[in-house]
C-alpha cells in the first residue's frame, strides 16, 4: 500500500475527484475539486492549505551545527539567526546544484530542514569531526502550507503569534492545545505560513484549522494549484526546472546555482573567507563568465499565441495545468537557443508563461525567443520575452 | 470658466473608461465625466451594510474582450476574474441539474436525466462553440454602414461577405437560427429534459424582454456565449470585489495611461458651434472644451439629452425615438446570515459556486415572461441567484454571505402601478420563491436591496432600465446599432461620437464599444 501522511483521513474524505499522485512514496492530492482553478484561487484570494508532509525533514543539532551547515549549504546559514528562516540550495563540488529547501533555525544550535530527496546519508558523511547530530525526523511530524491572503487572519485565530511573525520568520508556538513550529514560509509566492505538527497531533490542528478558516472558504489544495502558484512565484522546481547533480549522467543535464539564478546568494562571497562545497567552482564561474544559461521568466507575445492557432483554425487553448516537460526555445531565424520548462496559462496574469533557460546574452529582460509548440501534429513557433522573475509577487507576501 | 483637452467622455462607466483609456493610452489629453461619486455605471461594487459588498446591477464577467485586458493592463491595475466553478438548477420536484468543471461528471450528470441528452450536451457547445468563433471577428471590428456607398464601406461590406462565405454552411444555417429563432426552439433539437433546456434557455432572456419561445432569444443566448473565461468559450466569472473591483481596475489604468477622471461631474449638454461639439457643459455650469466629445451614455440620451434633436437629422431622430429600451430586468440583493438548503442536498454548499438558476421548466420561465407581456411583474419570477462570498471571502464578513439576484420579468412600465409603490412588493415576490426552492431562505436575510428597471434609470442613467442601453433585438443590432447610417460611433456633430452600450457590439460589461470608438476616433 502507498503510504499516507498524517492527515489523510481528513484528506480523503474532501477528494472529490480521488486523483492521487504518488510523492515520495505518498499518497498526495493532485487536486481535491474538480475545478483546479478554484483551489488555485483560494490561494491568490482567500487561504487553502496543502499537506507538504511528504518532503524529507532533517534535524541538525549540536555546538557545531552552523559551522557544519555553512560548510555544507552553499547560501550563508550564519546569515540566519535563531528564529528565522532560509532558503537553501546545496552543491556538489564542482559547483553544481544537487538539490534546494528551507532551513528553520530553532535556536543557535538547533536547526531543521527540508529536502525534496532522502539526504541523511549525503549530510551524515560530511559531519567528520564536528559535534553534530543529524535526525531523520520526516515520520515524526507533519507539515501543512497555510497559503493566501487570509492566511493570517484565519492562524491569528489560533495563536497569536501569526499575527506579527515576520516574513521568513518561525517561531514554536502552541495551536489547539497542541505543541507546533509555524513559519512564515511557503511555495506560493503569496502571504503563508508553514506548520509542523506533531504525528500523532495532525488531526486536532487539521480540525482546528478548518475551523478557524470556514468563514474565509479555506480549502484543501492539491500538487497542481500549488504547482500554478509556485509558476508565478518563480520558484523552482526539482525534476522540472532542474534536475540534481547527483544522479546525472552528463554535465548537460546539471545545472549551477548561477544558471539557476542564485547569483544573489554570493553576492557577498568577496568578503567572506566561508569555506563550502562548491565554493571553488562558483568563484571560478562568476570570474571567469562561464554560466551556460541563464534561467529568466518567458511570457508568450498573446496576440501571436491566439493567431498562431487561429490560423490553423483552432480556439487558442488556455490551459492551466502546467506542463512539466521542456519545450525549445529558437531564436527568429529557428537557431537553437535553450528550452523551456513549466510553461502554462496564468489564469491570474492572463498570459502564457514558461520558465526558461537561454544563453547568458540573451537574458535581459525583453529579449526574444520562439518557443516551440506541436499544433495539429506540427512545430509552430511562438514569441516569447524575457522577463524578471517572478511573475508574481504582491506586497501582501511581506507586509 | 474653461479648459482644453483633445477628448472629453461622457459617463464613466465601464465603456466611458476603457475608451478614455484608449484615447489616453494614444497620448489625448483625455477627461472621463461621471455624474456620480464612483465610477463604473451598472459595474459597480457598494458596501450598503458593514463588512457586505453588494454587486449593486451587473455581478459576473464574460464577454470583457481578452485584448482589453492585454493592451489596457489590466492585471497589472487589479484585474482578478475568480472562476465559478458550478451551475445549479433546481427542479420542481426536488431534483436538480449541477454542472461542475468536470466534462465527464457533467456527462453523468445530465444522463441522471437523459443519456441522449448527456450526449447531447457535448454536441450543443461544439456547434455554439463553431459559431462564436465564426462571428468573433464581426464582433471585434467597426460594423459596415450599410447606407454608404462609399468605396471604404463597400469593401468593409464586402469582406463580412467574404468572411461569412468562408464559413462552413452548416455554422452559417446555426448562425442565422439563432439570429431569428428562439432558444426553446433551438433547444428542442438537442434536449429533450425540462430542466436541461430550462437551464440553457436562461441566457437567451437575460435583460431582454423575450420570453424562450419568443424568436429573438435565439440572439440573446448567442450573444452571452461571446464572452470567455481563459479561452473557453461562454464560461463566465467574478470578479474580485465584484464588477466594482473590475471597473476600479479600468479607472486604475486609464489613470495610468493619464486619463483624468473627474467624479460629481454630471453633464447637462454637449457645447455646440456651428454644427461641431466643441465641449461640454457640466451640470454644475462648468463649461469644459475639447476638439473631440464622446458620450459613453444610451442612445436616447446621446442624440436626444445632450444635444438639441433639432440639429440632428429627422431620420436619426425618429429612429432613436423609436429604439426599443422597455427594461424587464431588476435586481434583488440580499444580505445572509448564512447559505440556504436545499432540501435534497442537505448541507451542499458547493452548489452556490456559481450561477444558480431559478426557473426549473421552460414553461415556468415562458410564464414568468406572459405576466411581463400585459404589464406586470412575474408572479413567479425567473431569478439568476449567485452567492458570490462563496467564491470571494472577502465580499461579506465571516460565516455570512451576499447573495445577487437578477430578476426577470419586470417590466419598465408598470400597467395601473408604479415601482415606486411597488419596490418591496417585487422584493417580497423574490424572497418568496426563493423560499419555495431554499426552506430556510427567509430565516437568512439579514438585509436587502431592490433595484427595480426605475431605479436603475434613475441611479446609473440607463433608460428604461434597459441593462444593455438599448434591446438585443436584430433591428437595433450591428448595421442597425443605434441607428442605419450611425453604427460606426460617429454622429452627424462634427466632434460628437459615441462609446456606451448602445453602439457594436452592445451591452454587458464587454469594453468593446468603447474600444471599438476609440479605434474609430484615433485609429488605434
Ligand atoms: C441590473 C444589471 C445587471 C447586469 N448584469 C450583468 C452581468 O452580470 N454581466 C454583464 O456582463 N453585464 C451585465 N449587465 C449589463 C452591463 O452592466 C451594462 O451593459 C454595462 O455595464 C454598461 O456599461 P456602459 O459603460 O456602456 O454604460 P453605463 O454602465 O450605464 O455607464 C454610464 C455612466 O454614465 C454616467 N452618466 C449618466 N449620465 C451622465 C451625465 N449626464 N453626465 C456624466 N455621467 C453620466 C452614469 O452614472 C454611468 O456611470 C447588467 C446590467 C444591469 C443594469
Amino acid at each position: 500500500m502507498v503510504k499516507t501522511t498524517p492527515f489523510y483521513p481528513r484528506l480523503a474524505a474532501l477528494s472529490e475527484t480521488m486523483l492521487w499522485k504518488h510523492w515520495s512514496g505518498y499518497a498526495a492530492a493532485q487536486n481535491y475539486q474538480f475545478s483546479t482553478l478554484f483551489e488555485y484561487f483560494a490561494i491568490r484570494s482567500g487561504v487553502a492549505v496543502f499537506d507538504t508532509s511528504p518532503l524529507f525533514k532533517y534535524r541538525i543539532q549540536g555546538p557545531d551545527a552552523e559551522s557544519f551547515l555553512a560548510g555544507v549549504l552553499a547560501r550563508d546559514i550564519r546569515s540566519c539567526p535563531p528564529g528565522q528562516a532560509q532558503y537553501t540550495i546545496w552543491c556538489d563540488s564542482d559547483g553544481y546544484m544537487l538539490e534546494d529547501g528551507v532551513v528553520l533555525r530553532l535556536s543557535d544550535d538547533e536547526f531543521l530542514l527540508t529536502a525534496a530527496e532522502p539526504n541523511l546519508l549525503y549530510f551524515s558523511n560530511l559531519i567528520g569531526r564536528r559535534r553534530v547530530e543529524i535526525s531523520d525526523i520526516s515520520k515524526e511530524y507533519g507539515i501543512l502550507a497555510v497559503q493566501g491572503p487570509h492566511s493570517r487572519t484565519v492562524l491569528a485565530q489560533l495563536t497569536k503569534t501569526a499575527a506579527d511573525l515576520p516574513y521568513f520568520h518561525v517561531t514554536q508556538t502552541k495551536v489547539a492545545k497542541k505543541s507546533v513550529i509555524l513559519s512564515r514560509t511557503g511555495y506560493t509566492g503569496d502571504l503563508g505560513y508553514e506548520l509542523w505538527i506533531k504525528a500523532d497531533d495532525a488531526l486536532a490542528v487539521w480540525d482546528a484549522l478548518m475551523a478557524a478558516g470556514t468563514g474565509y472558504n479555506i480549502m484543501p489544495m492539491g500538487l497542481w494549484a500549488l504547482k500554478m502558484a509556485r509558476i508565478e512565484a518563480g520558484l523552482l522546481l526539482l525534476d522540472v526546472d532542474f534536475a540534481s547533480a547527483k544522479h546525472a549522467w552528463v554535465d548537460g543535464q546539471r545545472e549551477t546555482p548561477l544558471e539557476l539564478g542564485f547569483d544573489w546568494m554570493f553576492r557577498k562571497l568577496g568578503g567572506e573567507e566561508r569555506p563550502f562545497i562548491g565554493r571553488t567552482a562558483i568563484e571560478n564561474e562568476i570570474k571567469n563568465k562561464t554560466s551556460r544559461w541563464k534561467t529568466v521568466g518567458l511570457m508568450l507575445d498573446w496576440q501571436h499565441y491566439d493567431q498562431t492557432y487561429e490560423n490553423l483554425g483552432l480556439i487558442p487553448p488556455k490551459d492551466t495545468t502546467p506542463i512539466e516537460e521542456a519545450h525549445s526555445l529558437y531564436d527568429a531565424e529557428r537557431n537553437y537557443l535553450g528550452y523551456a520548462t513549466s510553461l502554462m496559462y496564468s489564469s491570474l496574469l492572463k498570459r502564457h508563461i514558461a520558465i526558461g533557460k537561454v544563453p547568458p546574452h540573451l537574458s535581459t529582460p525583453g529579449s526574444e525567443a520562439y518557443i516551440e509548440l506541436m499544433i495539429v501534429h506540427r512545430p509552430q513557433y511562438v514569441r516569447a520575452n524575457v522577463v524578471r522573475l517572478p511573475f508574481y509577487d504582491p506586497p501582501h507576501k511581506k507586509r | 470658466m474653461s479648459e482644453k483637452y483633445d477628448a472629453i467622455v461622457i459617463g464613466g462607466g465601464h465603456n466611458g473608461l476603457v475608451n478614455g483609456a484608449y484615447l489616453a493610452r494614444a497620448g489625448l489629453k483625455t477627461v472621463v465625466l461621471e455624474k456620480r461619486h464612483l465610477v463604473g455605471g451598472a459595474a459597480i461594487t457598494e458596501e450598503l451594510k458593514p463588512g457586505f459588498k453588494f454587486t449593486t446591477f451587473s455581478y459576473a464577467l464574460s464577454l470583457l474582450r481578452p485584448d482589453i485586458i492585454q493592451e489596457l493592463e489590466l492585471v497589472k491595475h487589479g484585474l482578478m476574474v475568480l472562476p465559478m466553478p458550478n451551475n445549479f438548477t433546481p427542479a420542481e420536484n426536488g431534483d436538480y441539474l449541477f454542472l461542475g468543471a468536470d466534462s465527464q461528471q457533467n456527462y453523468h450528470e445530465i444522463a441522471r436525466h437523459s443519456a441522449k441528452d448527456a450526449e447531447a450536451y457535448k454536441d450543443y457547445w461544439h456547434d455554439i462553440k463553431q459559431v462564436v468563433q465564426a462571428v468573433k471577428p464581426l464582433v471585434d471590428s467597426i460594423p459596415p454602414d450599410i447606407t454608404s456607398s462609399e468605396p471604404e464601406e463597400l469593401a468593409r461590406l464586402a469582406s463580412v461577405g467574404a468572411h461569412l462565405g468562408r464559413q462552413n454552411p452548416k455554422v452559417l444555417h446555426l448562425l442565422t437560427r439563432l439570429l431569428t429563432g428562439s432558444a426553446a426552439d433551438l433547444l428542442d433539437d438537442y434536449f429533450e429534459t425540462d430542466v436541461i433546456k430550462a437551464a440553457f434557455c436562461s441566457s437567451g432572456l437575460i435583460g431582454t424582454k423575450v420570453g424562450p419561445r419568443s424568436q429573438g432569444s435565439g440572439l440573446v443566448l448567442l450573444f452571452h456565449k461571446l464572452g470567455y473565461f481563459d479561452g473557453s468559450i461562454g464560461d463566465w466569472g467574478f470578479h474580485k470585489g465584484g464588477n466594482g473591483g473590475f471597473t476600479q481596475a479600468v479607472a486604475r489604468a486609464a489613470q495610468a495611461f493619464g486619463c483624468e477622471i473627474r467624479l460629481n461631474a454630471g453633464v447637462s449638454e454637449v457645447i455646440t458651434k456651428n454644427g461641431e461639439a466643441i465641449g461640454v457643459a457640466l451640470q454644475n455650469g462648468d463649461e469644459l472644451y475639447g476638439d473631440t466629445i464622446i458620450s459613453a451614455l444610451d442612445p436616447r440620451r446621446t442624440f436626444l439629452q445632450l444635444v438639441e434633436p433639432r440639429d440632428l437629422p429627422t431620420d436619426l431622430v425618429e429612429t432613436i425615438e423609436k429604439f426599443k429600451f422597455q427594461g424587464v430586468s431588476s435586481k434583488v440583493n440580499f444580505a445572509l446570515d448564512g447559505l440556504p438548503e436545499y432540501p435534497t442536498l442537505p448541507g451542499r454548499t458547493d452548489i452556490f459556486r456559481g450561477f444558480m438558476n431559478i426557473g426549473p421548466t421552460v414553461d415556468y420561465i415562458e410564464r414568468a415572461f406572459d405576466d411581463a407581456k400585459y404589464g406586470w411583474y412575474s408572479k413567479r419570477p425567473y431569478i439568476d441567484c449567485a452567492i458570490q462570498s462563496t467564491i470571494d471571502p472577502d465580499m461579506s464578513p465571516p460565516g455570512k454571505h451576499i447573495m445577487s439576484c437578477f430578476v426577470q420579468y419586470t417590466p419598465y412600465k408598470l400597467k395601473g402601478g408604479d415601482w415606486d409603490t411597488e419596490r418591496e412588493n417585487l422584493g417580497d415576490t423574490v424572497q418568496a420563491t426563493l423560499t419555495e426552492f431554499f426552506p430556510n431562505f427567509s430565516d437568512l436575510v439579514l438585509h436587502r436591496e431592490v433595484v427595480t428597471p426605475l431605479d436603475i434609470e434613475r441611479t446609473v442613467g440607463l433608460s428604461e432600465g434597459n441593462i444593455f442601453a438599448g434591446e438585443f433585438m436584430g433591428p437595433q443590432m450591428y448595421f442597425f446599432r443605434p441607428a442605419p447610417g450611425w453604427n460606426q460611433y460617429r454622429t452627424p456633430i462634427k466632434g460628437y461620437y459615441q462609446c456606451g452600450s448602445g453602439t457594436h457590439p452592445g451591452g454587458c460589461v464587454m469594453g468593446a464599444p468603447g474600444k471599438l470608438a476609440a479605434t474609430q476616433i484615433w485609429g488605434i
